[in-house]
């Protein structure tokens, strides 16, 4: 069944490019609907997995010379990402008008996209990750070269296809070492995890984790390696933009969670003040240049990167067993987990509310708005909800998870973590500035043309919030999942 | 292994080939100039038989024919299935392009006896067999290469004339080093004498035969005619001229390597550096090709590279496996790509694939699979190849060499999207695609475009991309079944 649901969006893809006389409703309406099925049956797993251990697991030998099998399964760290993959697809599908330029293309581009998204979540072989890795990326080079708009599009999907690809080249380095130092050979997650190689110290290790976490890292972005991420988001139609930063964002961070941390235990606990001065730093920097942009979309990407630093903090620091107890530590993996679901579901909120801004007023520029707040009421409301989900207001999901992460995080990295807190209030401060900008004040000269939400593209960003208030208030539903999994993880890495 | 097999039987896909050539050619001269296509038809029906027998025979004992000349390994078994199904699909590609021609019936001649060569080589055992296969995979090329007569074609022989000439001469004096070494001729023998044998003139001799076998294969320091014929020769040459003498090129490197010990010269690392060499020169030059034929030119020197790696540490562990279905994999991409250059011949600049995209989706989606394939993107074949090469030399004590290869394949990335971008209608720097991808929703049919506009796609050669993408595909997706059946090592 896990099977049938990362592979059905691929066959629909198919069978719309296979049907060149279909109509833009039509379309639109296969496409939704195959999304709305997807979260169905995503749900249904995760109603149905049993809270233990890997849930509806399919192992079959896919290339037994090459030591790679076709493995794939759910757990507590994949579940909530399936689910965001659903969630969020399902939402792009709902904001894509059926008049969008070559509509069929694009669901059809847009589907496969969602097989490799959910396939990469749900594998447990390296051959396997990596493929839908390599896959995702080609996807979202034609997202944003065929679909982006700006005269650097072409450009922009350029340097995002060379960034990743170096990316995931290093990280095929890196499996390839795990590869060659496991015995017998093989490329399987859960028999690398069950019996980690590289244990015995020496130089392999280390280095194998740096070409895994340089690869990680690139996609993640952390800084230094974040700079294809600004013009890819700012060129890339909306629906894109939020596909990439809600879902193949978080392929680096749950790369971390289930190849680093627990393959190369040894290697992650030498190194892990490392991630945690990479992530403390991508926070910061990701937040001071949010504060200074003046395009709403790019200030929305770099609020990416100050997030996702959180993430590496979290997982720095549960890698740093000295002097802290695993109760804390599995509280920062938590958290980590959380704040790559609270993250997708904000920010790809937050992306098509700028999609909307971009199709309304023709410009990002923030001081080309003005007084929003008035003649667009819902937009005002749902884009403030989101700012301030993603600056962390409590009985929202960006607390719960910072709240965790900086929690879990305190005990073992305390100067970090106390560094770290100083992006939240960054984020504050550039998130109200934003709103401030856009939405009070006299109008600006671009204000006349926006206005209010309509039917659908309504009920593509409030759920996502919704989901986000859901989380924020009654956070059990998802931690019960998350917390489980979560503790396995410390205790691997802590072995 | 015993010297006394005899079995005229054991070479019957040799043989076909060579029969195939010789009524090719008959038949061609006693058929009207307008119509002989009937030529065609027998060379694909001896390919076809070669293909049959070679498969009827894979299955039987690995041996040495001929007094341990000529091995029939799984390694031999594997060229003679890749070297004649590569020369189908050339000659289904050329369909259009030499339909008419004056020498019609030469090129499938031509392409017979040049699969012929390489399978020899592929299966040669012993120094003399390798030099008569070598002239034997040499001289069709080059005729092959000025088929099209004209100046560029000429050229390109020339260059491939002269260079594979002089290799040929040094393939001949390294033999007879290594004979006066070992005493002996066959690799069987050679590999029992020759690890007394004195270490400089071991060394002076295996590279002199090197020389000769990297010429074949297209690698540094011998690639140079490798661009010229790419561009210069026409289409269906150039993807023969490219593809199918790698095939017994690189076996027969591995055979002959595998012969001579590296305790006493160490020929490993010197074969790593030219790999690394070969595939960063080829990348490097293929950046600023505006060529689509040149481009893949150097993209082919650049595979050749990668190829090498699985040679650099051949006898060790999955590397002829590795070898193997690198060499397969390769076939079908690469002649998958100048496929679509051949269906679309009007095109010959990479700005002039602007549009493509629109016109000819299924084209463009086929060159676009077969690039990136080349790249290694996976689900594709290349992919597996590269992944089962860079582990092999990882395992075999390079990890290095995975490293450089790793980040020549980054770099190759950046020339194919130069092919990719404006086929599928974005060009870097450019409008930013609006134009290129509208309207694709409906039939493309027949909207003028820019002087191309009422050229069709070649029609067999627009199929045989459009196979070769679907095969590539399917071969990566098979890799299991496949790579289970390849040879772990090479009989003596």
């Amino acid at each position: 069944m896990l099977t049938l649901t990362v592979f059905a969006p691929l066959g629909v893809a198919a069978l719309l490019l296979a049907l060149p006389r279909a109509s833009g409703r039509a379309v639109r309406t296969v496409w939704v609907a195959t999304c709305a099925v997807e979260l169905a049956l995503v749900s249904a797993q995760w109603v149905s997995y049993d809270g233990s251990g890997i849930g509806h697991e399919t192992d079959r030998p896919w290339i037994p010379g090459a030591g790679a099998g076709y493995h794939v399964g759910v757990d507590g760290l994949s579940l909530p990402l399936l689910a965001l993959t659903a969630v969020v697809f399902l939402a792009c599908s709902l904001h894509t008008p059926a008049g969008q330029r070559g509509l069929r293309r694009f669901a059809a581009l847009f589907l496969a996209l969602e097989t490799t998204c959910l396939g990469l979540f749900a594998a447990l072989d390296l051959i396997l990750f990596f493929l839908f890795f390599d896959l995702s990326i080609v996807g979202m080079y034609f997202v944003i070269a065929g679909w982006g708009h700006g005269a650097r599009a072409a450009r922009s999907a350029l340097t995002f296809f060379l960034y990743t690809f170096v990316g995931s080249l290093a990280l095929l380095l890196g499996f390839i070492g795990l590869y060659a130092a496991a015995t017998p050979h093989t490329f399987d997650i859960t028999e690398l995890t069950a019996d980690p190689p590289l244990e015995g110290g020496g130089a392999a290790g280390p280095l194998v984790l740096l070409a895994i976490a340089l690869g990680l890292a690139v996609k993640t972005p952390t800084v230094p390696f974040h700079t294809w991420l600004p013009p890819a988001h700012t060129d890339a139609p909306a629906a894109g933009s939020a596909v990439l930063a809600a879902v193949l964002l978080k392929m680096g961070t749950y790369g971390f969670v289930r190849i680093a941390l627990p393959v190369l235990p040894q290697a992650w606990r030498t190194y892990a003040l490392v991630f945690v001065v990479v992530g403390v730093v991508s926070a910061l920097y990701g937040a001071l240049v949010a504060l200074a942009q003046t395009d709403f979309k790019r200030m929305v990407a770099y609020t990416s990167v100050n997030h996702m630093g959180y993430v590496l903090l979290a997982l720095g620091a549960a890698g740093l067993v000295a002097g802290s107890d695993a109760q804390a530590r599995s509280v920062a993996v938590t958290g980590a987990v959380v704040q790559m679901v609270s993250h997708g579901l904000i920010t790809a909120a937050l992306f098509l509310l700028a999609g909307i801004l971009w199709e309304r007023g023709g410009t990002y520029r923030m001081d080309a708005y003005g007084g929003l707040a008035a003649r667009a009421p819902r937009f005002a409301a749902l884009t403030a909800l989101a700012a301030f989900a993603s600056l962390g207001l409590p009985g929202l999901s960006g607390f719960v998870a910072e709240f965790q992460i900086f929690a879990g995080s305190l005990g073992s990295a305390p100067v970090p973590t106390a560094v770290a807190l100083l992006g939240v209030l960054v984020t504050a401060g550039l998130f109200l500035w934003a709103l401030q900008r856009l939405f009070l004040g006299p109008a600006g000269d671009r204000s006349a043309g926006v206005s209010d939400l309509r039917g659908a593209q309504w009920w593509s960003v409030a759920p996502l919030l919704g989901l986000s208030v859901a989380v924020g208030v009654a956070p059990r539903w998802l931690l019960d999942t998350v917390v489980p999994a979560a503790r396995t993880t410390v205790e691997l890495v802590s072995r | 292994m015993s010297g006394a097999h005899t079995d005229p039987l054991a070479l019957t896909p040799e043989l076909l080939l060579l029969l195939g050539a010789v009524a090719a050619l008959l038949t061609g001269s006693f058929l009207p100039r307008a119509r002989q296509w009937p030529a065609r038809a027998v060379a694909a029906l001896a390919l076809a038989g070669s293909l049959t027998a070679a498969a009827l025979q894979a299955t039987g004992a690995e041996r040495t024919v001929y007094a341990g000349t000529y091995a029939l390994d799984g390694a031999t078994h594997a060229a003679r299935l890749i070297a004649p199904a590569a020369a189908l699909a050339v000659l289904a590609l050329s369909v259009e392009r030499v339909r008419g021609d004056r020498r019609e019936a030469e090129f499938s001649v031509l392409v017979l006896l040049g699969t012929l060569g390489s399978v020899v080589l592929a299966g040669a055992s012993d120094l003399l067999v390798l030099a008569v296969a070598y002239l034997l995979a040499s001289f069709p090329l080059y005729a092959l290469a000025g088929w099209g007569r004209d100046a560029r074609g000429a050229e390109a022989a020339l260059k491939l004339y002269l260079l594979g000439t002089l290799l040929g001469i040094t393939l001949l004096l390294g033999a007879c080093v290594l004979y006066g070494l070992g005493g002996a001729t066959d690799y069987a023998a050679l590999a029992h004498a020759l690890p007394s044998a004195p270490a400089a003139a071991l060394a002076a001799g295996t590279v002199a035969v090197l020389g000769g076998l990297l010429f074949k294969v297209g690698a540094v320091p011998a690639h140079f005619w490798v661009p010229d014929a790419a561009a210069g020769a026409s289409v269906p040459a150039a993807a023969f001229l490219t593809t199918v003498p790698k095939i017994g090129g690189f076996v027969a490197l591995y055979r002959l390597l595998t012969a001579v010990p590296d305790a006493v010269a160490d020929w490993r690392l010197p074969v790593a550096v030219l790999a690394v060499a070969t595939m960063t020169l080829g990348n490097l030059a293929a950046f600023t090709q505006r060529d689509p034929l040149r481009l893949l030119g150097y993209s082919t020197v650049s595979q050749a590279g990668y190829l090498l790696m699985a040679v650099a540490v051949a006898g060790r562990p999955g590397s002829l496996r590795a070898l193997l279905f690198y060499l397969a994999a390769y076939a079908l991409t690469n002649l998958g790509a100048f496929a679509v250059a051949a269906a679309l011949p009007g095109r010959t600049t990479l700005r002039s694939y602007a549009g493509a995209g629109r016109r000819h989706p299924w084209l463009t989606g086929a060159l676009v699979v077969c690039l990136l394939g080349l790249v290694g993107t996976p689900p594709t074949a290349v992919f597996l190849g590269k992944l089962t090469v860079f582990a092999v030399s990882w395992d075999g004590g390079m990890a290095w060499l995975a490293v450089v290869a790793a980040l020549n394949t980054v770099a190759s990335l950046f020339y194919y999207l130069r092919w990719i971008a404006p086929a599928v209608g974005v060009s870097p720097g450019g409008d930013g695609g609006r134009g290129g991808d509208e309207g694709g929703d409906g039939d493309s049919g027949d909207r003028g475009d820019g002087g191309l506009g009422g050229t069709r796609p070649r029609r067999w050669a627009a199929g045989t991309a459009l196979a070769t993408a679907a095969g590539t595909l399917l071969l990566g997706a098979g890799a299991g079944a496949v790579l289970a059946l390849l040879p772990a090592a090479v009989t003596r």
